[in-house]
């Protein structure tokens, strides 16, 4: 009997980068913890901002208040970007940096900082998100309209592909699909789709040197995927996914060297699965979802983070951290894992998988094709998704869909994990927005004002003119010390400002069980208030995971009441006058950045202020146990976590609330 | 502004009179409300701002904008919020949104929210669902119109769709305009085919497409001169940066405004709300005993130039019952 190829590889393969996604408070803790990080084994950086970073302004702007050092670090200018990577060394550290309306500028920071360290741009490595599409879809950090958009991102292709040859200058990112409710087909498709939209205007960008750049170009692409803990077909998602891209390539783009064409991904597996009750569990989850994106040689990740167990209660501490990294360096170092050639060649199973999914993403892509491209298609995607979304949810309410610990098996002793005095999450010292914002009044104050203002002058210029790359410009603005809202506003000024479709207008009803019952209690509500029972879902501050709002504002509607959602990013203010002036009965507020303690009283304040104090006002978000408390001290009627997955129970609650505010509990009851 | 003083349609009528604008909510709540003694207050406000009550016509402008969905209203009505705004004129907003579901509920605000500085008191916008009326004008949105025209400067009626919607708000507007999405030809195929009426001002979306929209602009003009139309004036505006148009928008409008016959306009308004009003309740069994609609718009022709709304309502109820309507028996 003769012996295939040995299953062996000859050398077992080098392993992929480990990062974890970090970062929060101020660029000197955020350097500490990322310098204890290294340390410990992790092998590339991954930067995470905090949403004023993200969004374009400075910790001293209206809209960034509560927001400073939340979610991820506060970076304002050039000189917090330097104490940021002060004593990694550049020239070998591989640095992800989840940015994206603003990655133009953090790049142009990253860049002088570097060259500061005696590191050349060519010699950087790492990636910036610049993905603004999925911004739209899921994420809401975008600043600009689609058009500039588009064109800034074009603008960092165009200027990496020549001046910083191995930076991965966008990472085109499904992950932030699945977490807004995409299936594996939606998934792919919209990602290939968003690709497309991408390379096509990099394509005009480069003119008469497309034909030349685009193979490197192509290459230099690559993508952010989403695993979740269905991680067979997980796996083969990733397969239909380098199958796809390889096509792509080929066919539409002309790219004629296989290494251009190869899929090329980082990954950080589910958030949307993770739970907040027995979130032990959520450790064997990520485990299983590590697997989905490692197991086959050849669709297997570059890069991983993975989340932490507590993500679902608030923001991870170090060592939640370091627990997620162990896992991943068990896997690569001491299982057998990187020792064989692909285990799923010749498997028929995993043939058929993704061969399914690879026709069904077709036919997505088609239909977003016909619609006139991923930019255009931007509406129908959104309400794609938002129906996705709720097909998940009505699946886990029904038990269709097993969830452990939440709809199923969900006893349990009490978990030893939450019992610290800190609540097993990690909370950003309230001192550190002050800081900061004293920090940047100071540097602003310091600087040489003449060439700030120059910069910003030329910066404007080069914007207007749409024949020119926007990042030497922006390097230049970096050097002469202007701000991320400096840099921002005045791109701003240029492209005008921009809010995303909501989707919820989009999403077709479907038909829910046990909403008859909710129905009718809507309607005897409405009858007695005399006029239809009416919502306002908001959004304060610079959040813009919306999906939460979205869910509660589709449900709602379909239980028949009017809903008031105008999407994310309001200031109280907006939202208190919204809610005056729509006269509605009741308000639902939904933040999931950890900024509830400063952002809900300046609601309730500027709700009074509007008139409209006596409205009730319920909260939902990823809300610590201590801060429930302290919130319904503040006047909230009722805190909702990601324990409260029941979304008619909410709904119901909602009504029984209004019900009782306006004196007709007895009504209700008859 | 909770409980029984809301629903007080004289108090609230009194201070419209006085040019509060603080209470548009408490007067938008009342004209929704079904409740059993809201119509009973929402007639009180209606007789408080009548033309016999003020001794004049309210004097705002009411302004119709209406046009396909994804034209860009939103973006527009911002636009031109923050025009007359620096005109110093305060502007209330109606919107009415067309999402009627089986469920009875409805997502309001959902379109590319009105951009407007949440601190200003002189800028009200509100939403309101369209209910069953499909494409129509909810019978609240008259009654509102007409109460918040005596403490704004401008009254803004929102509607979308293409083809009826400018016919109903033209029923209660001073000023219809229709916004055009510059590539698609249905307006202009509406017009030719006469399936639309000739609307106020055209407003040609986009602008900043270029060539499209001139080629729009020019599109319009022609059929409209074909029509022999030409006193519709037919602009080109651009909401995305810098925006453009805005102020020659803001100067049509006042034109057309200027050349009304405001008290024959308003006249009509106040019959047709009526007669909304009357088949909203009554239904069509209700028209038929008027003998039909055109009957029963002639009919009310005939009627005093100073009734207000509800009188103008009692007056058909008692026509209906009477039976002598030119076709009952039939």
């Amino acid at each position: 009997m003769s012996h295939g190829p040995s299953p062996r590889l000859p050398e077992p393969d080098r392993p992929w980068l480990m990062r974890t996604y970090a970062g929060h408070s101020d660029a000197r803790r955020s350097n500490e913890l990322y310098r204890r990080n290294l340390e410990k084994g992790q092998t590339g950086l991954s930067v995470a901002f905090d949403l004023p970073t993200q969004t374009g302004y400075d910790p001293d702007h209206e809209l960034a208040r509560g927001e400073v050092g939340k979610v991820g670090v506060s970076i304002a200018h050039l000189g917090e970007m330097r104490t940021l990577l002060d004593g990694i060394p550049l020239d070998r550290m591989n640095t992800s940096m989840t940015i994206n309306a603003t990655a133009a500028w953090l790049l142009a920071l990253y860049a002088v900082a570097a060259e500061e360290q005696g590191v050349p741009e060519d010699k950087l490595q790492g990636t910036t998100q610049n993905d603004i599409l999925k911004e739209y879809l899921s994420r809401g950090t975008y600043a600009f309209p689609p058009g500039p958009s588009m064109r800034l991102i074009a603008d960092t292709i165009a200027y990496t592909v020549t001046h910083i040859p191995k930076w991965n200058p966008i990472n085109i990112c499904s992950y932030h699909l699945q977490e807004a409710g995409a299936t594996p087909v939606q998934e792919i498709a919209y990602a290939m789709s968003n690709a497309i939209a991408v390379l096509d205007a990099v394509q005009e960008r480069l003119g008469d040197q497309a034909e030349e750049l685009i193979g490197p170009v192509f290459g230099r692409i690559s993508f952010f995927v989403n695993a979740g803990v269905r991680f067979v077909e997980e796996h083969a998602k990733l397969r239909a996914m380098a199958q796809l891209w390889d096509e792509l390539g080929r066919d539409r783009y002309g790219v004629s060297e296989d290494r251009h064409r190869r899929f090329r991904y980082g990954v950080q597996v589910n958030s949307l699965g993770l739970t907040e009750s027995q979130p032990e569990n959520n450790v064997h989850r990520i485990a299983l979802e590590a697997l989905a994106v490692t197991l086959g040689r050849s669709a297997r990740a570059r890069a991983i983070q993975l989340p932490a167990w507590n993500e679902a209660l608030g923001l991870p501490r170090p060592w939640d951290q370091q627990w997620s990294l162990r896992l991943q360096q068990i896997l690569a170092y001491e299982t057998d894992l990187l020792e064989y050639a692909d285990i799923f060649d010749g498997s028929r199973v995993m043939e058929g998988l993704v061969a399914e999914l690879v026709e069904g993403a077709r036919e997505e892509m088609a239909r977003v094709a016909e619609l006139g491209g991923a930019i255009e298609a931007v509406d129908y995607m959104k309400g794609a998704l938002v129906t996705s979304h709720r097909e998940r949810l009505r699946r886990i309410e029904t038990n269709e869909q097993t969830v452990v610990g939440i709809n199923r098996f969900t006893a349990s002793e009490p978990s030893p994990l939450r019992a610290g005095a800190d609540g097993g999450i990690l909370v950003v010292d309230p001192e550190v927005e002050a800081e900061c914002r004293a920090a940047v009044e100071k540097w602003r104050e310091e600087r040489d004002q003449g060439k700030a203002k120059e910069a910003l002058e030329e910066l404007a210029r080069v914007a207007r003119d749409e024949q020119q790359n926007i990042m030497p410009a922006t390097i230049a603005a970096a050097r002469a010390g202007v701000t991320t809202g400096e840099w921002a506003q005045t791109l701003r000024e240029v492209f005008g400002e921009y809010r995303a479709p909501t989707g919820v207008g989009e999403a077709a009803a479907l038909p829910a069980e046990g909403l008859a019952d909710l129905h009718e209690e809507v309607e005897r509500v409405s009858e007695a208030l005399g006029r239809r029972l009416k919502l306002l879902v908001g959004k304060p501050g610079l959040d813009g995971h919306s999906n939460g709002a979205e869910q509660i504002a589709v449900r709602a509607r379909d239980a028949g009441m009017d809903v008031v959602y105008e999407g994310i990013r309001l200031t109280p203010s907006q939202i208190a006058t919204s809610a005056a002036q729509e006269g509605v009965h009741v308000v639902g507020l939904s933040i999931l950045s950890g900024s509830h303690r400063e952002l809900i009283p300046s609601v309730l304040e500027a709700l009074r202020e509007a008139g409209a104090g006596d409205v009730p006002v319920v909260v939902g978000g990823i809300i610590p146990d201590a801060d429930v408390t302290w919130l319904k001290e503040a006047g909230i009627a009722a805190v909702y976590t990601p324990k409260d997955w029941d979304l008619n129970r909410m709904i119901r609650d909602i009504v029984a609330l209004v019900a009782e505010h306006n004196g007709l509990s007895a009504a209700m009851s008859a | 502004m909770s409980g029984r003083a809301a629903l007080d349609g004289a108090a609230l009528g009194a201070r419209l009179r006085e040019r509060d604008t603080a209470v548009a909510a408490a007067v938008l709540n009342l004209v929704e409300s079904r409740a059993p003694d809201a119509r009973t207050q929402c007639e009180e406000l209606l007789k408080a701002v009548s033309p016999a009550a003020l001794g004049a016509e309210a004097p705002a402008h009411i302004v119709g904008v209406t046009g396909p969905p994804g034209v860009g209203k939103s973006s527009l009505l911002s636009q031109l919020v923050a025009g007359w705004r620096k005109l110093e004129r305060s502007v209330a907003v109606l919107t009415v949104d067309p999402t009627s579901r089986r469920s009875g509920g409805a997502l309001l605000g959902d379109r590319a929210r009105i951009d407007v500085d949440p601190r200003d008191r002189q800028v009200f916008v509100r939403s309101t669902a369209a209910g069953n009326r499909l494409g129509g004008l909810a019978a609240p949105t008259r009654a509102a119109a007409s109460a918040l025209a005596v403490a704004f400067d401008v009254v803004v009626i929102e509607t979308v769709g293409v083809g009826q919607s400018e016919t109903e708000v033209a029923d209660v507007a001073d000023t219809v305009a229709v916004v055009v999405q510059p590539a698609s030809g249905d307006v202009l195929q509406f017009l030719k085919a006469g399936i639309m009426e000739v609307p106020d001002v055209l407003v040609v979306a986009k602008a900043d497409l270029g060539r499209p929209a001139q080629r729009a602009v020019i599109d319009l003009r022609a059929a409209l001169k074909a029509l022999g139309a030409m006193s519709t004036a037919v602009v080109a505006v651009s909401s995305v940066a810098p925006p453009t148009g805005i102020d020659e928008l803001i100067e049509a409008l006042d034109a057309h405004r200027a050349s009304l016959d405001l008290e024959a306009r308003r006249l009509r308004a106040r019959r047709m709300h009526a007669l909304a009003d009357f088949a909203a309740e009554y239904g069509d069994a209700g028209l038929r005993a008027l003998g039909g609609q055109r009957a029963a718009e002639r009919f009310l022709a005939e009627q005093d130039p100073g009734h207000d709304v509800a009188t103008l309502e009692h007056v058909l109820e008692q026509r209906a019952d009477s039976g002598d309507s030119p076709s009952s028996g039939h």
